[in-house]
């Protein structure tokens, strides 16, 4: 597992940010620029609540 | 990270966060299907459907503006016009008009119009539910102290994200990212969930609330646009009575005027004399910009409202560029579909964070705080025991 507690919420939030941005730039790939961002973290709570409960 | 400073952050999420919790639970529940509204109202069929070139261009069909504007004060004798806005895709023309060029928005009427055809496409804000929640999600039905005041609980809430994450990072020490443990107690899986989706969703709440400040701050931003920028453009007409209604000159001359001015750009609305984004004697013809990049940043032509010439015509500053990008980075609905359906997720998010919030609290509350600090600070191992 990655050591740091904010190498993965880093990314996420970068995820984010280019998720948030992309579609106000224009439409066709980058509004699915803008869905792949901004899924990042709806995948990253749909993984921990499958692999990470106990 | 210092105990000490983990009981200041601790206390400083605590309090701004208990403080706007109730006003941001009712803000993502209203939020909610504002995200839809598109989709609502056509499902309602409360929004009219033309297919056409844009009312913003000026291919053949379209009718003239000041057409437009006599129907509009047709239907509404006495009234006069406030503003005329465009759109691109569509003939959709929509005209506002109120009992007189100062009127507050609760006195105006936005009535649709097809510019092809020139029918009527029925009125918006007409009371209906969306009309509603549109409301109480702007200002509670309180006006501008309502907005302000909701402004002020969107930035206690940004000051609670922040504190949040600075708590994550001792909280997370010894913790893998994603850990949930959910059979434990319900006390620490709300903890680890409120932690998880905390983190997730930062950055995308830390902007939804940012620019839904801003956008509480419209009305200050506005003021302060007419009071130096406008106020220097239109310089030369300080002191003149405001222009009567009766004495505004042809729109489609003022437009053709505008466009010289503005080549290649297409009109996004036109604010008449008197209101919020206009001087008293100027129609204000806003431009968007040419390329999808700089579409949402405006430019307004001033085009003197009685003779049809142009005063000046400068980009907008900053501060309401600042305004004007904030609207579609709150509202969502700028990326179709997918977006809207992954903002209500990051909605339903922040309401679980804001709930899991009050429930951690209100477990907790009669523990000694360093209990609490030190549930933090050990990754929820250490459960406050409340004092008897």
């Amino acid at each position: 597992m990655i050591r740091s507690s904010w190498a993965l919420p880093l990314l996420i939030a970068a995820a984010s940010i280019v998720g948030l941005v992309a579609a106000l730039t224009g439409d066709g790939w980058r509004d699915a620029l803008s869905w792949a961002g901004l899924a990042v973290p709806v995948a990253a709570t749909a993984w921990a609540m499958r692999v990470r409960r106990s | 990270m210092s105990r000490a400073s983990v009981r200041a952050w601790y206390l400083v999420h605590k309090w701004t966060s208990l403080a706007c919790t109730l006003f941001l639970l009712m803000l993502c529940v209203t939020g909610l299907p504002l995200i839809f509204h598109d989709e609502i109202d056509a499902a309602l069929g409360e929004a009219p459907t033309m297919v056409g070139s844009g009312s913003s261009g000026e291919g053949p069909g379209l009718l003239p503006l000041d057409t437009m504007v006599a129907k509009a004060l047709e239907a509404r004798p006495g009234e006069v016009p406030l503003f005329m806005a465009f759109d691109n895709e569509s003939p959709l023309l929509t005209v506002t008009t109120g009992p007189s060029p100062e009127a507050p928005a609760d006195r105006m009427t936005i009535q649709l119009f097809n510019r092809s055809t020139g029918m009527p496409a029925g009125t918006a804000g007409e009371g209906g539910v969306m009309d509603v929640i549109l409301q109480l999600h702007t200002d509670m039905f309180l006006g501008l102290f309502g907005m302000l005041f909701l402004g002020a609980m969107g930035l206690l809430f940004v000051v609670a994200l922040v504190s949040g994450v600075v708590l994550y990072g001792p909280f997370m020490r010894k913790l893998d990212f994603g850990t949930l443990r959910v059979s434990r107690s319900r006390r620490l899986k709300w903890l680890d969930y409120h932690n998880l989706l905390g983190i997730v969703a930062f950055a995308w709440m830390l902007v939804v609330g940012s620019t839904g400040v801003i956008n509480a701050l419209a009305t200050p931003i506005l003021k302060i646009w007419q009071m130096n920028e406008l106020a220097e453009m239109t310089r030369a007409y300080q002191g003149r009575a405001p222009l009567p209604p009766s004495r505004y000159g042809s729109l489609d001359r003022a437009m053709a005027e505008a466009r010289r001015a503005l080549p290649g750009n297409n009109p996004q609305f036109i604010a008449f004399p008197g209101g919020a984004f206009s001087s008293k004697h100027h129609y204000a013809v806003f431009f968007q910009g040419a390329t999808p990049l700089t579409e949402r940043l405006l430019t307004p032509a001033l085009i003197d409202a009685e003779t049809g010439t142009l005063t000046d015509a400068r980009p907008m500053p900053w501060y309401t560029q600042a305004l004007t990008l904030s609207q579609p980075l709150h509202f969502g609905d700028y990326g179709g579909l997918p977006l809207k359906l992954l903002w209500a997720a990051l909605t339903l998010f922040t309401t679980v964070v804001l709930g899991s919030g009050v429930y951690l609290w209100l477990g907790r509350r009669r523990a000694p705080l360093d209990q609490r600090v030190r549930e933090v600070e050990s990754g929820g191992r250490l459960t406050p025991v409340p004092a008897e």
